[in-house]
Formats: structure tokens, sequence, C-alpha cells
């Protein structure tokens, strides 16, 4: 009988664990739809960049008081991890807080600094839950924030309340019981923990210890319950940024932003046409055996770089991009974040259709037009304030890009005085319609 | 440029004019200012003239790589066929087309925007405004050209030029790393806005509005184009000007 916790625990702790590698699994093949990009040199001032954007923080502090707030829950976050290490073995073991007795005055600190990080991070969602539905914060209401990305926003801040409930249940009906030396903890005379030391007597004072027991086991199941329901929601959440937050920024694009990649099949292609000893009849190199022509630009996801991808899942839909953005600002159409969303949301479409009908399933659709439509596209000045907002490195220009080069090299689609415009360079040298042999006129006039 | 190769010299400095700054009445007038400065301080600078092409920036922007490599590999030739070292430009797109985009297709110079070049002229001594030139009292804004601030973090080479006017220098509610485009990049400048309810250009001119300046400062043609059309939206042509950082600087120094 006595076991049967332990066993529940380590069936639920390995089921927990099953589903979310299974998740892990699936979107890591999907990241790998993309094509390849080399981000693998400059190994310091990666960790650098990683070091401060994602540990630190620091793009988060351009707008102080979210940050402030953010990181209240996100210190708390961090350190509660610290008290799962004992739940777990507790768990497993049938102990009850293991450490107590051999760590003594640190386990008192430890957990103390977590119920007061806690206690700050209960503030915090409190205020960000209003701040989301109360305040009018433009960005937390535009059209790609209705349905499941504002229900998503708000879900995570209810788990947040919900777990900082069971930890004070948890501990505070402990210090009631271990004062009445009925813990299963060792000693008697109260933990003294920073919190729960004046709430549990506060709120359990009067009941029996059997119910304080009930309450205690409640609030531990609850705990841990909490965070692997958390870890199961990660991936379908734009909470996964807690963790790809790291890896995103370690493969940021370290160039300047002004930089935009070449196109090496292009390259290829022009330094033919250049080279006079080229034969221009000669056949095209072979493509590799069954290789598909490479498109140019990009249609759908699979037609871009991991990174992109990688850039998708870790989106927090925060909005600091499209509230920057000067195309949005304007009333366009296009909100930087509905790229990287639609761009997610195409993916696991796509990485769910392949799961079920193999590798080569087309389903007719794709990125373009089924998600992102021309006219977003067109409307983007490659102002780069997009990415200079995101507090996790995300690039949606670079989508943007991709994919106006598909539209106008692949299907030489593109606004007509664009296309006047490329007519105007290819004949004369500039964007517009001058002779190039006035180019030099200024010097002459007055 | 062609007269150098003849003489069998070579020049310190090329200026690459850049297609507004050729074509473009107003734009006309920034490269003149640039060219008295670099008159006035002696440098030995070169242009192309008529070999001058576009960098193929505004076909990049639009997704036309074709186009864009093109432009590229002509320009490199001419370039590397002068054996040109480095470059100044007063268009931030030909700056950061020619500094980021040119060397993996073969061209490597160093590029500077004249905003950097004209700082070092001051600093350096080699250029000297007496008294601070005609702005006495005057207010100056700046206003960041996204291809010069962003995209190649160079945000005080121009300001640090306009200290050295006798003038107040007032930052707009967004500037620098937040500063608002003008609406002009990605090749927005030759085609309609998308439909919205306004347009980028007004949305930018009220920021400078707002800060009460008399003189909304440039460091880009295109910017300045937009500002100046953003400006006349709100009819205050007789009130505020839009300069460029190099005519500014003419101007004050009396050339
Ligand atoms: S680069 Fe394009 S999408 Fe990004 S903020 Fe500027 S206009 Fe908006
Ligand atoms: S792309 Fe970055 S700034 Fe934009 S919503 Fe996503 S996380 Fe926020």
């Amino acid at each position: 009988m006595d076991y049967l916790q332990n066993i529940l625990f380590i069936v639920f702790v390995l089921a927990a664990s099953a589903m979310f590698a299974m998740s892990l699994k699936q979107i890591i093949s999907n990241i790998r739809l993309g094509k390849d990009v080399d981000r693998s040199d400059n190994k310091s001032e990666r960790l650098k960049t990683m070091a401060l954007v994602a540990l630190g923080q620091k793009k988060m502090f351009q707008r102080p008081i979210p940050a402030l707030l953010h990181l209240a829950i996100y210190a708390a976050f961090v350190i509660t991890q610290i008290e799962l290490i004992e739940i777990f073995i507790d768990g497993v073991t049938g102990e009850h807080r293991i450490f107590y007795p051999s760590l003594g005055g640190f386990y008192t600190f430890v957990i103390s600094l977590i119920e007061v990080l806690s206690v700050l991070a209960f503030l915090a969602t409190l205020i960000f839950l209003y701040r989301r539905n109360l305040l009018k914060v433009p960005r937390f209401h535009k059209s790609e924030m209705t349905g499941w990305p504002k229900l998503d926003g708000n879900l995570i801040l209810y788990g947040e309340i919900i777990l900082i409930i069971f930890i004070f249940m948890m501990n505070g009906a402990d210090e009631v019981l271990h004062r009445r030396g009925a813990s299963h903890a060792d000693g008697s005379g109260g933990f003294g923990f920073a919190i729960s030391s004046f709430l549990g007597p506060a709120l359990f004072d009067g009941m029996s210890t059997h119910t304080l027991h009930i309450i205690e086991r409640i609030g531990w199941w609850g705990h841990i319950g909490t965070v692997f329901a958390f870890l199961n929601y990660l991936p379908i959440s734009k909470h996964f940024h807690v963790l790809l937050a790291f890896p995103n920024v370690y493969y940021s694009n370290l160039q300047a932003k002004g930089k935009f990649n070449n196109m090496e099949s292009v390259t290829n292609e022009v330094k033919m046409m250049f080279d006079p000893n080229a034969d221009p009849y000669a056949t095209p190199a072979p493509a590799e055996e069954g290789a598909a022509p490479e498109r140019f630009g990009a249609k759908d996801v699979t037609d871009l770089n991991w990174k992109n991808l990688l850039d998708a899942y870790t989106c927090t839909e925060c909005g600091r991009c499209t509230s920057a953005c000067p195309a949005n600002q304007t009333g366009k159409l296009l909100s930087p974040r509905k790229i990287m969303m639609d761009t997610r949301d195409r993916l696991d479409e796509l990485g769910k259709n392949i799961a079920k009908h193999g590798k080569d399933h087309d389903d007719g659709k794709s990125l373009l037009r089924d998600y992102i439509t021309e006219e977003e596209l067109w409307a983007c000045t490659s102002c780069n304030a997009c990415v200079q907002e995101c507090p996790v490195n995300i690039d949606p220009l670079n989508i943007i890009m991709e994919m106006r080069r598909y539209l106008v090299m692949e299907e030489s689609k593109s606004p007509s005085e664009l296309t006047t415009m490329f007519t105007n360079i290819e004949n004369n040298g500039a964007p517009w319609q001058f002779s190039p042999m006035d180019r030099f006129n200024w010097a002459n006039e007055e | 440029m062609a007269e150098y190769m003849a003489k069998g010299e070579s020049p310190d400095i090329l200026f690459w004019v850049g297609c507004a700054g050729s074509f473009d009445d107003r734009a006309k007038k920034i490269t003149k200012a640039l060219v008295k400065i670099l008159h006035h301080v002696g440098i030995k600078y070169a242009v192309l003239g008529t070999e001058e092409s576009c960098t193929g920036d505004p076909a990049k922007r639009a997704g036309n790589e074709f186009l864009f490599q093109m432009m590229a590999m002509q320009n490199i030739q001419v370039l590397n066929g002068y054996e040109i070292k480095k470059i100044v430009t007063a268009c931030p797109h030909c700056f950061n087309t020619l500094k980021n985009e040119y060397p993996e297709l073969g061209g490597n110079f160093e590029v500077i925007h004249h905003t950097q070049l004209v700082q070092q002229l001051i600093n350096t001594g080699k250029l000297q405004i007496k008294g601070g030139g005609e702005f006495k009292g005057k207010k100056i804004t700046f206003h960041d050209p996204c291809y010069l601030g962003r995209a190649n973090d160079v945000y005080e080479a121009p300001r640090q030029v306009l200290k050295t006017l006798d003038a107040e220098l007032v930052e707009m509610k967004r500037c620098r790393t937040k500063g608002l485009c003008c609406g002009a990049g990605g090749a927005q400048m030759f085609k309609e806005a998308e439909k919205g309810n306004k347009e980028v250009n007004v949305e930018r001119t009220e920021d400078a509005l707002e800060t009460k300046a008399n003189i909304i400062a440039t460091g880009c043609p295109f910017c300045n184009t937009m500002m100046t059309d953003g400006v006349k939206n709100f009819e205050k042509e007789a009130d505020v000007q839009v300069m460029d950082v190099a005519e500014l600087i003419a101007n004050a120094a009396d050339l």
C-alpha cells in the first residue's frame, strides 16, 4: 500500500516525459524540413549573445515594466526547478523533504527564496492578466491575436496562478504539521520558510492533522502535476520560447542587419552570363540524380531555412515587432508577428500531413496565399524594426524577402510599378527612366 | 575617374553618387554639397560619372536577385578595373549594398557613409565650422535612415556632425534603434503603398513636427524626399526645412 504513491509517481513521470519527448521529436523533425544555412561560426560571440539576450533578457529591458514583471515569473520558474529535484527524489523513494535534514539552514534559504519569488510571480501574473485583458495594449489586440493565440496567452497565466497556490498549500500545510510534530519530514517545530511559516498557520491552524495531510498531498501532487502539464503544453503553445529562446538566440544572425543573404544559385547563373568563354548553348550541368530543380525564394515553409523555422517555433507572440512595424502602424495588412505565426501554423500542418501520409504528400496548400497574401509581402519597407525589436532575435524580414523572391523570380509577379522599375534598371542603369548618358549632368548644372 | 586613370594617378576616395544623387533634382543638391566639402578639404576624389550604374539595391529588396547580381557584377567590374579601395556615398542604400552585399560577389572596398567622412574631417580638424554657422538658435532633429541606423548601426556620426553646428539638437520620440522608417525602403519608393489608413511618411513627419524643430536633418536622399513630402502634407514648408547633413555643413562652413 505504501508503495502505491511511488509507483503512481513513476508511471506518471514516465508517461509525461514520453509525451513530451514525442512532441519534441516532431518539432525537431519539422525544423529539419528547412534548408541548410551555416550558423556554426563564431561560437564565442554566439555564447555571449545567448547569455545577454536569452539568459539576461537584454532586449526585454527596452520596456522596463513588463521586463521586470516577466523577470519575476522567469526567475521563479528557474529557481523552482531546484525544488523539483527534491520533489522528484521524494516521489520515487517515498521520502519526504529528503534534503531537509542534511542541508539545514541552506534548505530553509532555498525554499524561502522560492517562496518569495513565487509571491512576486503571483503578483506579476495578476498584473499581466489585467494588462492583457483589461488594459488596451494595442499589440495584444491585433487581428491575429484572437481565438487560440489569445486563449494561449491567458491559459499560461492561469496555470501559473494554480501552480503557486499548490506550492503554498504544500508548504503551508506541512509547516503546521511540522509544528505539531506530525510532518513526515524530520524534526519538529516548524520549517521557518519565509512565507509559508506565516501563511500556513494563518490559513490552516484550526484544521485536523488528517485534513492537513490531505491538503499537503494535494499541494504536492498538484505542483508536480501542473509542472508536467506545463511541459506537455509547451510544444503546442507560444510558451515553447522558454526552451527555444536559447538555441534561437545562439543561432541568430550576427551580421549587419542590412546585409541580405546572397543567393548562390543566382550567382552561378549570372557568372555564366558574364563569362565570355561560356558556351551559351551548353546544356546546364546535369542536376543531381532525382533532385528537383531548386526553387528561387520561398513558396512554402520547406523553401525556408531551418533558422526561419526555428524562429517560428520560438516566437512568443509578444507583438513587439508588429507594434514597431511602419506598415502595420499605418493600417496595412502586414504584421511581422503574423508572418511568424503563419509560418509555424503551416509547418505544424505540413508536419502532421507528413506523419499521416508520408513524405511526398502534397496537400495542395502553401505558406504563400493560403496563409500569407501578396499584399502583406509588398507592404514591407525592409526597415528592420521588427528584427531590432524582437526579444529573442527572430528575423521576420528574411521570410518576407524569400517570399518576394519567389514571387518575382518564379512567378514574375510584382506590383506593376516595380516591374517598370526593374525594366528601368535593366535598360538605363537607374530605377527611373533617365538616360545613363545624363548621369553626370549634375556636375555641369548650377 | 577615367581622367585619373589617364594620368596614371589614383584618387584617395571614390564618391559613389547613386541614382538619386545623379538624377533627382533635390538629391543633386546634396551631391553638390558633398562635392563642395570634398573639394574644400582637398581630398583627391573621383566619381565614375556615366560609368556608374544602380547598385541594384531596389531590385534586391523587391526580390529580383537576378537583376541585383547583374548590376552588382557590372559595377564590381568597373570598380575593380579602376582598383578602387575606398568609397564614400551619400546614400545609405548604396552604402549598405556596397559595404555588405558586394564582397560576396567579389567587390571588396572600404565603404563609408558621407556623415562618417564628414565626422572624420571635423575630428581631424580638416573641416572647420567657424562659430557654428547660420544656425544659431535653431532646432534640428535628425531622422535615422533605416539603412544607416538599424541596418548598419551608424547612429552617432551624423549626430556628432550636427553638434558642431551652433544649433540645438532635439530627438524625436522614436530615434536611433527605435527610429521609424520614412516609408521609402524595400523598394516602396517606387510604388504606391498598400491599402492602409495613413502614409508612413506622414506618420514619421508627425514625430518630427512634434519636436518643434526648424530643420529636419537626414542622411538619405529617399528619406529627404519622403520627409519633404510629409512636411508639405502638413503645409509647413514655410517653417520647417528638410536638409541633408552635408548641406547643413556646407552651408555652415560657407562653402
Ligand atoms: S522590416 Fe518590414 S515587417 Fe519588419 S518592421 Fe519593417 S516594414 Fe514591418
Ligand atoms: S517575432 Fe519576436 S517580437 Fe515578434 S511576436 Fe514573435 S517574439 Fe515577439
